[in-house]
């Protein structure tokens, strides 16, 4: 195996090594970490108002059922207690939550009031607001108000949901499916008619839910008809369109803020009703306000990631080459449609054919109302799962065909010299090269030895078994082009905007509308204006995340920052260098033609001696005592950059598991990853983007799953029973790139943000499943806990199915044991 | 996440603080750590109407010689027992499955006492203790291990008595030992724990003791299977063998974790495991 790419092949993608001098490419600690990681900053909870009241939210305990009665008259009565307000209190105002993403005209779209008015949907949704003097009056208070629920059928389960005579979650839609998505390229049937090799699965991806490590927190405050909404939200620009179509609270009286925000990974790219209530709460009472929401509240609340079921055909040639493949997805999204929620499975249409070459292509997708949270982005976002999807069905077609997983993709990946590429499911691939990164991650970790063990463990009947698991994935990211989001009728733009000021002092300032929270913009942005201006990394200083400071802007998700925003900047550095270069002419009485910028001065060519620093410059157009004709006095730029196309960051993931065949427990040995990112602007940066990423890909795979019982009640409410991993369950990572840039921008980068999590999943199932196809083996569901190994195996062994889904959850275990009694 | 409202004492005698607790009428909880009992004031799974504080009582503190025995006192917390000579010395056994309790952070809060009083099935002490047969001391009287776990997440204890600390005889020093936790990541609970200690004479099992985590409402010990390895060989068949009946007797919990079903099996394998290991095999 070990002649897959020739070495040539790598040598012309291997990372670049940055000069010395310059600032892109440099790993640079972050500057922003001190004050994050101290939380002598301020976070959302940390903001002190005079006056501030706070806010508590009651949440229905029951999945599905009418309000008939709520008596709050008490809760009115207790200490400290200013306000409660309930559906029915604000129905004429709190509007619908929006969702900006209708993907078919026949969309099924119910209302979403932010406090239910008459009828609960999920565990969790918001029944009722206290508003108190304290936190602890607010949440006291909860207690003391009395609703009588009349219970309805609960929709739990996404098949039984679209069966005829199910219950409904929306009994005024008559229907418990919201769309039906299809997509189809080259004649899938032709592709299977007499097709050698047909393999069909059914894979699960199990829900999942977002934990970031701040939870969620609103601050309003009311002046007059002016409102400040700060948020920790990933979408400071989005939400205050959104709050403001909502509400009727006209945009330009509405500012938003997400100050420092606690990492979101999708589960703030949201309009969230306890945004909405805080703002008019604020607006009746006339005093400012704070909610800031607990772990357990968040885990039911917190708009959920994933949950889909996926059945997948795939039709091959006896030599491996792939004819065919068919989607067919249920996708589960929970009670409501929320901002993105329709749109996200979607968005794996395009990625299910992965790196790989087929002559037809389906994918079909229905999105299903449940009893249960809504579902919307999670890192990744719906590639995750298609390239889950794909990557389990190569290993299956090599399990078939009696061939190495890294040969099979080989006989179907592009090859580097084929790009830019049209794939079928009509992306334009614009670089990379599977080869090379192959190559690299088999040599990292010692393929061919991994192998031999593995053998040899077998020969030996070793209770303990080795699997070896490959994920050759891609991405599409870099959100993305505004009329491709059109054509996908996504309700915006993908722009990005970012302007430059260059102070009289010289020191810059740098705006972007990318909202940074907890990635580094702060540091790699200073890094490219540094290089640009040819200004010391500490004279530039970034702003965002304020729709005060930084107007314009589509915010952060799907890996754009860089891609997106990031290219803004470059371009707007342009053009102040552009201004400088005309003024710079100006006062060395030279040609425009005959300047040459560098290191962050002008000089005339051939004429040493004569030139001029940016700073002198920027102070003489301050100054603007002798101006070029026409010239407002005035470095400053800004650009907007819509981008041509996605970014396609691609890379092989190695695993390696130890499989306790006795107890089911699995253990990963060694995790390669070599990733394809394109140019880099700081390695640092991008290496832990990768660490986390792998940390939550191998999450899903081995860790966490939001379970519902049968009526429809959150039983991981908390963090023992919602489980994850920290360092101690993860392995070392060995880490490493290749460097093909992107064609589609001038800094050649592409996006970090999701990959590793995108590559994860399946290198790690691939592996168990590997390390037990000789038991007869070929499928354990997400997460792989040991009882789901053990069972597998045992199903196995005695020629049945292994049960799919959850063992049923049960009282005791979890914290300790205090969910169970007191 | 907020807990409702409750006072708050910090007595500093015992007679103050058992005093504390008789007038709080059973609406007192007596507060070590707090490790178990906060998430449960704040899960509002508990409403104390007062939390009697007994960091302050010297009587609990530390860890002391008592001539055939040593007795660990309740406030020790989990961080001073692992490190703590005396329990190295003839409790091995205790300091090993203390240090698999929880993260650094929890170890260094949470209480040996506070862990045995909140009974809880999952927790790793109770069936340490209890293999070791261990003696509860409390402000009134004394209780044999094998009475003090009640039922799931109740001990002995009566409302207004103080837990001072447990005495562990001497008698097991020297003994092979091994606590064999299986958990699914590391600061996770138990799943199922084995504690184990035996004593080896020439090559054979002169005697086991076996104490099992989570296979029930209380730690039970599996006295099956220390019948069946005892005056055996020690060998990992022998073990094997010996280790089907050690689900015998239990009524495990089903769980997120595990179901009963799986937790049986994994009695079985984690039974042979630790007495391989206690052993020496
Ligand atoms: C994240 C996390 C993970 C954990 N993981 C584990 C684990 O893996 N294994 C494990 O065994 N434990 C685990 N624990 C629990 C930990 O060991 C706790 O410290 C222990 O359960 C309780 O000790 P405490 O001192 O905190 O007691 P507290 O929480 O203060 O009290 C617990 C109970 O005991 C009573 N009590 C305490 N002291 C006395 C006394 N002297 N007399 C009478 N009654 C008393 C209290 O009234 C209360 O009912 C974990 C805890 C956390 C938070």
């Amino acid at each position: 195996m070990s002649e897959i790419a020739p070495e040539a092949v790598a040598e012309q993608v291997t990372p670049s090594t940055p000069d010395a001098t310059a600032e892109v490419g440099r790993a640079r600690l972050r500057t922003e970490d001190a004050r994050l990681i101290t939380g002598r900053t301020t976070w959302t909870d940390n903001i002190q108002l005079p006056g501030l009241l706070h806010v508590a939210f009651l949440r229905s305990p029951i999945s599905h059922a009418r309000i008939t009665r709520i008596d709050a008259e008490d809760a009115r009565r207790r200490p400290g207690v200013i306000a409660v307000v309930t559906g029915a209190d604000l129905a004429g105002e709190q509007g619908s939550l929006p969702c900006a993403w209708p993907v078919t005209e026949d969309m099924v779209l119910p209302d979403h009031p932010p406090v239910a008015v008459d009828e609960v949907r999920y565990v969790g949704e918001p029944v009722a607001a206290v508003v108190a003097r304290d936190r602890y009056a607010a949440v006291d208070a909860l207690e003391a108000i009395d609703i009588d629920y009349e219970p309805l059928p609960a929709v739990v389960d996404m098949e039984r949901a679209i069966e005829e005579g199910t219950g409904l979650v929306h009994a005024d839609k008559g229907t418990n499916t919201s769309y039906t998505w299809v997509f189809e390229a080259g004649e899938p049937d032709a592709a299977f008619r007499d097709a050698p090799v047909v393999i069909e699965r059914r894979y699960v991806q199990q829900r999942l839910i977002p934990t970031a490590m701040e939870p969620r927190a609103v601050v309003c405050s009311a002046v007059g008809d002016e409102y400040t909404l700060w948020s920790a939200t990933q979408i400071p620009h989005i939400l205050r369109l959104m709050l403001a179509t909502v509400t009727g609270i006209p945009e330009h009286r509405l500012r938003v803020i997400a100050p420092d925000v606690g990492g979101g990974f999708g589960s703030k790219l949201q309009v969230y009703g306890e945004e909405v209530v805080c703002l008019l709460l604020a607006r009746r009472l006339g005093r400012p306000v704070k909610w800031t929401e607990s772990r357990s509240e968040g885990n039911m609340a917190v708009h959920h990631g994933r949950d889909q079921i996926q059945r997948l055909s795939l039709a091959a040639d006896r030599d491996g080459r792939i004819r065919g493949l068919k989607v067919d997805l249920l996708a589960d999204m929970g009670a409501y449609l929320m901002l993105v929620t329709p749109g996200i499975p979607l968005l794996g249409a395009f990625m299910f054919n992965g790196i790989y070459k087929m002559d037809a292509y389906s994918f079909r997708c229905t999105g299903v109302f449940t009893n249960k949270t809504p579902t919307d982005a999670y890192r990744g976002a719906g590639r995750p799962e298609a390239t889950f999807g794909i990557e389990r069905m190569m290993d299956e077609l090599a399990a078939e065909l009696g061939l190495d997983p890294l040969e099979v993709r080989r006989r179907n990946w592009i090859a580097h010299e084929e790009f830019p590429y049209d794939t079928i499911s009509g992306l334009t691939y614009d670089s990379g090269n599977y080869e090379a990164a192959t190559e690299k991650a088999m040599r990292l970790f010692d393929y061919d030895k991994l192998r031999a063990e593995q053998a040899d463990r077998r020969d030996r009947g070793d209770p303990v078994q080795l699997g070896i698991g490959v994920s050759t994935f891609t991405e599409m990211c870099g959100l993305a082009p505004s009329r491709v989001l059109g054509s996908l009728s996504y309700g915006a733009g993908g722009w990005e905007h970012a302007s430059v000021r260059v102070l009289p002092s010289g020191k810059v300032e740098v705006v972007t509308g990318s909202s940074a929270h907890g990635q580094g913009h702060e540091t790699a942005w200073a890094q490219i204006a540094a290089d640009r201006l040819g200004v010391p990394f500490e004279d530039v200083r970034v702003l965002h995340g304020d729709t005060s400071v930084s107007p314009k802007g589509m915010d952060t998700y799907g890996s754009r920052s860089l891609a997106v925003g990031g290219v803004a900047l470059y371009n707007a550095c342009d053009k102040v260098v552009d201004k400088a270069r005309r003024m710079a002419a100006h006062l060395l009485e030279a040609d425009e033609g005959d300047l040459e910028f560098s290191g962050g001065s002008f000089s005339v060519k051939g004429v040493p001696g004569q030139a001029r620093t940016l700073q002198e410059v920027a102070l003489a157009a301050f100054a603007a005592h002798d101006l070029p004709e026409g010239f407002e006095p005035s470095l400053d730029s800004e650009a907007t950059h819509d981008p041509e196309n996605f970014s396609f960051p691609h890379g092989t993931h190695l695993c390696a598991v130890e499989v306790d065949t006795e107890t089911g427990f699995v253990k990963i040995r060694s995790y390669v990853a070599v990733d394809d990112v394109g140019k880099v602007v700081n390695p640092l940066i991008v290496e832990g983007q990768v660490h986390g990423g792998l940390a939550q890909g191998i999450a899903q795979a081995l860790y966490e799953e939001a379970v519902y019982d049968a009526d429809g009640n959150l039983t991981t409410t908390t963090m023992a029973d919602y489980l994850v991993p920290s360092a101690a369950d993860l392995p070392t990572f060995t880490t490493d790139r290749t460097e093909t840039p992107a064609t589609t921008n001038p800094l050649g980068v592409k996006g970090v943000g999701e990959a590793g999590t995108i590559a994860s999943t399946p290198a790690v199932v691939n592996a168990i499943v590997d390390a037990l196809r000789p038991y007869g083996v070929d499928d354990v569901p997400m997460p792989c806990t040991p009882e789901r190994v053990w069972r597998a195996l045992r199903a196995a062994q005695s020629g049945q199915a292994p049960p799919g889904g959850s063992p049923e959850p049960g009282a005791g275990g979890g914290l300790g044991s205090a969910g169970g009694a007191a | 996440m907020i807990p409702a409202p409750f006072d708050y004492v910090r007595p500093s005698t015992l007679n103050d603080a058992v005093t504390a607790l008789r007038e709080a009428d059973e609406e007192g909880k007596v507060l070590a750590g707090g490790q178990s009992l906060m998430p449960l004031l704040r899960l509002r799974l508990a409403y104390p109407e007062v939390l009697i504080d007994v960091s302050g009582l010297p009587e609990l503190r530390g860890v002391r010689d008592d001539g055939d025995s040593i007795v660990v006192g309740a406030m020790a917390t989990h961080y001073e027992v692992m490190r703590d000579p005396l329990v190295q010395a003839h409790a091995p056994l205790l300091a090993a499955a203390t240090s698999t309790v929880a993260d650094p952070a929890v170890r260094h809060r949470g209480t040996f006492g506070g862990s045995l009083a909140h009974a809880d099935p999952a927790g790793d002490l109770p069936a340490v203790v209890l293999t070791m047969d261990g003696l509860f001391v409390t402000s009134a009287r004394e209780i044999p291990a094998r009475d003090f776990f009640a039922d799931y997440l109740t001990s002995a204890l009566e409302p207004d008595e103080i837990l001072l600390g447990v005495r562990l005889p001497k008698t097991y020093t020297g003994w092979g030992f091994h606590y064999e936790k299986f958990h699914r990541t590391a600061q996770a609970w138990a799943v199922v724990g084995v504690a184990c200690l035996v004593r080896r004479t020439d090559g054979e099992i002169a005697h086991a003791r076996i104490g099992l985590t989570n296979m029930g409402s209380t730690p039970v010990r599996a006295y099956a299977v220390e019948t069946a390895v005892a005056d055996g060989p020690a060998s990992r068949e022998a073990f094997q063998s010996a280790a089907r009946d050690a689900p015998d007797g239990t009524n495990p919990p089903s769980d997120l974790h595990g179901s009963a079903e799986y937790r049986r099996h994994l009695a079985q394998v984690l039974t042979a495991r630790a007495l391989a290991t206690a052993a020496g095999v």
